[in-house]
């Protein structure tokens, strides 16, 4: 087990539980949370390669995973804004009852 | 005698107008009776009009054409002139029409034309009562225009179409009256008996065909009864020793006889009364019946070819003795009958055995003299009948008549002329010279002599039952129920007019002046009273006038004044009842074909009748029992299969449809949970595929 | 591995998986704090100290704030009214793990292909700060756009609108 697999293996766990998260939970602004969680794992698998990969004087992966953070803070503010303005119009962030989308 | 076929006259060259108007002839009362069924039943006048002048015309035409005949004769042609048409082409053989005047054609168009005029104007009279008089016009005159084809025609071909024609309308004329059940039998049975005959007469047509190619009798040399096709036809044997001329010329003999009531095929004669009397005049005495006498005189060169001078041969042989078998047999059975229509019926069929019998052993002239006199006082005769019948007030038995001498004076005269000339009463009547004439020829026959004394007996019986018929209708007490008057003018003129042939028509006959004869051999004919000095003549005269006063003195001393009572036996009967009763019976003759052909040909109906029904009709029965098998196995496959199965397949989809769009719930965490999963799909397959 | 990295490791793991399982909501956002900085742990184990302070100073300042701001703004400190987990969290759960497996096992199956050990490197700010300059200039200005249209995107969508809501 190098380094590098257990962080692989951290990283596909959170992963797992972030999907699980978004999958599961009946409230959107959880299920944002749990894409977070996602996007965080990804994360840690950028960092983990750039670090135990070829070439880290390329700062490749530092640089991919600072602009994920990056986009990531912003898409959830978006998203976050997006729940609320769904939440006034609808009175309720329970998933299953915004169907709007049907058909 | 035996017709010499050399001709002292030469041949006429060319095509004269008569002979290209010919076909107007038959033509004319063709198209009368075609346009009269157009017409309406109750325009009477219009139709008898169209009728008597289409024939009217016809004559005119046959008088001209006799006319032209008859003057090539007196400058030494003899007349054979043709005109030929190809009808339809079939490869190499050709289907040809013609017409041919002739002597022969000429005076027969002349007799059927005037006898036939005589007796439509004798119609208008005598039908004046039938609601169906405009019927009866159409089909009168449809039968005297195909009359006239069979005479004219050169194609044999054309002479058995015109020769059928005139049997349908002599079973639509006889079956006139078929609401009553009597006259449609007999109808059918005059058209069946005749069909028998028709049926050899086409095999004989068919194998002429076949042998000479040629459908025509006289074409330039190329004619079917011309020279070189008669040498051919005797070269090729038969079967039971016969050429095939001669074989042939039975076949045709068979198809005339039927028409001409010849023994066996006689029996529909004396039913066809049931018809109005102007037909039975018209074609069951001188024309219809006469067209079998004038076939066999027509197609006669094949009959008498191969024959020796002085011989004969087997056609004209069994020509012979059917002749005059049938002339004794139809005597015998007249003597006992009772009703007016039918002695002179039994009459008829016995002078057609005459003709048959002259055309036998004294050639073409013997016979057709006979024919032509007898045409007329037989006419003669049966309007006198039907005058007798209508003054009756439709009575047709002799034994409920009598005494109408006084009462019908003008129809008694003709009747009594019309009767002598059938006796062949001496010297002024026609008849006497006409029957003489197959009498001689009948004496010098060279293979028998019985037929000679078979006609003598039956000239002895002519004259008994005829006088026996009348004594019994015209003198006497009356024994009818209601007076008798005499008939109209309309109907007793046309009489007179035909008594008066029935007498003058000997004089063109007689020994010392020949012509008729002369006219049909194209020779000359010079007034010469030693044609009375060959031997043996003048004791045949001496002999038949013997015989014909024997017979009217027996009949006038059974019969005489003495009208016995309607249910009384008659005297002959008392005297001989068993042999009066067959002879009453026919002979049993009917009976005998109802027993045999009728019977067989009943249970052979039978036999098709279950034939039909079960075989054929079973069969088919099967085949549309399958194919309603496999239709309703069709509509079965095309309910279930094909329409469930798409229906089930709709539903399916609908289902699906349905299941699918669940997914479309608009809910965000199922996209997700597809996405994942879409996901996790296709990096499995990717991996798969990457480490197969 | 050291004692480091397992810490880490299991406040991360733990804290998202409370996140996940809690029933009130802001419990939910706390552990996610947690869970965040059990990351910028992680990241500042592999030395990777710049994602580590990014990681706390934006997700947990800001993101979490955000999220804890969000939760309270829906009155979602209230326990909620229908169960936390939807009706068929099963099948979810079971998506989830197979994602799970599907990675784990791609991992151990190219454990032998990974590098062992690598030396480390030393990363200094400037070399950040050179790299997005002149080799990644493109996506940094993207991003400021992005983060620009971001800003007044979430703004006027939270915007209350004049007399159509409430």
């Amino acid at each position: 087990m190098t380094p590098l697999t257990c962080y692989l293996l951290v990283a596909a766990l959170l992963f797992a539980i972030g999907l699980a998260g978004a999958l599961i939970r009946r409230n959107a602004i959880l299920v944002l949370i749990g894409i977070e969680l996602m996007l965080n794992a990804a994360n840690l698998n950028l960092i983990a390669f750039w670090r135990y990969g070829p070439h880290p004087e390329l700062l490749t992966g530092m640089i991919f995973a600072i602009f994920s953070i990056a986009v990531a803070a912003a898409e959830a503010a978006v998203g976050l804004a997006l729940v609320i303005h769904i939440h006034r119009h609808t009175k309720t962030t329970y998933l299953d009852q915004i169907n709007r989308m049907k058909g | 005698m035996i017709e010499n076929l050399t001709q002292s006259f030469a041949p006429s060259a060319s095509v004269s107008m008569a002979a290209n108007l010919l076909w107007l002839i038959p033509a004319l009362p063709i198209l009368a009776s075609g346009v009269i069924a157009l017409l309406q039943q109750p325009r009477r006048k219009t139709s008898a009009a169209l009728a008597i002048g289409a024939l009217s015309l016809s004559l005119l035409l046959s008088l001209f054409a006799f006319a032209h005949v008859v003057n090539g004769w007196l400058h030494g042609i003899a007349t054979r002139e043709v005109v030929n048409l190809t009808w339809m082409q079939s490869g190499a053989t050709n289907i040809d029409l013609g017409w041919i005047l002739d002597p022969l054609s000429a005076a027969m168009i002349l007799m059927v034309s005037f006898v036939g005029l005589l007796i439509f104007i004798y119609s208008v009279g005598y039908m004046e009562h039938d609601p169906n008089f405009t019927r009866f016009f159409c089909f009168l005159s449809l039968f005297a225009g195909a009359m006239l084809g069979v005479v004219i025609s050169n194609s044999i071909l054309l002479l058995f179409m015109c020769w059928e024609i005139v049997g349908l309308t002599s079973y639509l004329l006889i079956g006139f009256w078929y609401q009553k059940p009597s006259a449609a039998a007999a109808a059918k049975k005059a058209f069946l008996t005749t069909r028998v005959g028709d049926v050899f007469f086409l095999l004989g047509i068919v194998w002429l065909f076949a042998q000479s190619s040629t459908l025509l009798f006289y074409n330039h040399g190329a004619g079917s009864l011309e020279p070189l096709a008669l040498a051919s036809l005797l070269h090729q044997p038969a079967a039971f020793g016969l050429t095939a001329a001669g074989a042939i010329g039975l076949l045709i003999f068979a198809g005339a006889a039927g028409k001409s009531g010849q023994f066996p095929l006689h029996v529909w004669l004396p039913d066809a009364m049931e018809g109005p009397t102007p037909v039975s005049a018209l074609i069951h005495a001188a024309t219809m019946v006469a067209a079998g006498v004038y076939l066999i005189a027509r197609v006669y060169p094949l009959m008498a070819a191969g024959a020796l001078t002085g011989g004969t041969t087997t056609a004209l042989t069994a020509v012979t003795w059917v002749g005059a078998f049938t002339a004794v047999f139809a005597a015998l059975i007249a003597v006992a009958q009772n009703d007016i229509k039918r002695i002179l019926a039994y009459s008829t069929i016995s002078q057609l055995g005459y003709m048959m019998a002259g055309l036998g052993m004294g050639g073409v002239a013997v016979g057709m003299f006979h024919l032509i006199t007898h045409a007329f006082f037989k006419a003669l005769l049966f309007m006198g009948a039907g005058s007798v019948i209508h003054g009756s007030h439709e009575e047709q038995d002799i034994r409920k008549m009598g005494g109408l001498r006084k009462l019908m004076p003008l129809t008694f005269l003709n009747y009594a002329i019309g009767m002598l000339a059938l006796c062949g009463f001496p010297l002024f009547f026609s008849g006497f010279w006409s029957k003489d004439g197959i009498l001689e020829a009948a004496q010098h026959w060279s293979v028998a002599k019985a037929p000679f004394y078979m006609l003598v007996f039956g000239a002895l019986l002519t004259a008994f039952y005829m006088t026996r018929q009348v004594s019994y209708v015209f003198f006497g007490r009356e024994r009818g129920e209601k007076p008798a008057h005499e008939s109209p003018r309309v109907m007793t003129v046309p009489l007179a007019i035909l008594a008066f042939f029935a007498i003058a028509l000997g004089a063109i006959g007689t020994p010392a002046w020949p012509w008729f004869r002369a006219f049909l051999e194209g020779r000359a004919a010079n007034f010469d009273w030693s044609g009375f000095a060959e031997p043996g003549l003048l004791a045949l005269m001496g002999v038949s006038t013997l015989v014909v006063f024997l017979g009217l003195g027996l009949g006038w001393a059974l019969y005489g004044n003495q009208s016995p009572q309607p249910e009384a036996a008659d005297v002959l009967e008392k005297a001989a009842p068993p042999v009066w009763l067959a002879l009453r019976n026919r002979l049993y003759v009917d009976e005998f074909y109802g027993a045999t052909v009728i019977a067989f040909y009943y249970q052979w109906a039978r036999f098709a009748d279950w034939l039909d029904r079960r075989i054929w009709g079973g069969a088919v029965t099967a085949v549309a029992a399958t194919f309603s098998l496999g239709a309703r196995l069709n509509r079965f496959l095309d309910t279930n299969v094909v329409d469930g199965g798409f229906d089930k397949g709709c539903e399916e989809l609908a289902t699906g449809g349905g299941l699918l769009s669940l997914v479309q719930n608009g809910r965000v965490q199922t996209y997700l949970r597809l996405l994942a999963l879409a996901v996790v799909a296709l990096i499995v397959l990717l991996i798969w595929s990457s480490r197969a | 591995m050291n004692i480091a990295f397992y810490v880490s490791a299991v406040l991360t793991l733990a804290g998202a998986l409370a996140s996940v399982l809690l029933k009130n909501k802001v419990h939910c956002a706390l552990a996610l704090t947690v869970a965040f900085t059990g990351l910028a742990f992680l990241f500042l184990n592999l030395n990777a100290q710049f994602a580590g302070f990014a990681e706390i100073m934006v997700y947990v300042g800001a993101v979490a704030i955000l999220v804890v701001f969000a939760i309270l703004l829906i009155k979602g400190s209230e326990t909620p009214l229908h169960g936390a987990f939807s009706r068929s969290w099963p099948i979810g759960a079971t998506i989830a793990a197979g994602i799970f497996a599907l990675l784990g096992w791609a991992v151990i199956e190219s454990a032998s292909h990974l590098p062992k050990n690598t030396p480390t490197h030393a990363v200094t700010v400037d070399q950040i700060g050179q790299a997005l300059v002149y080799r990644y200039v493109l996506p940094l200005e993207v991003v400021a756009i992005l983060l620009t249209v971001a800003l007044i995107g979430a703004v006027i969508i939270a915007l209350h609108e004049d007399g159509r809501t409430q």
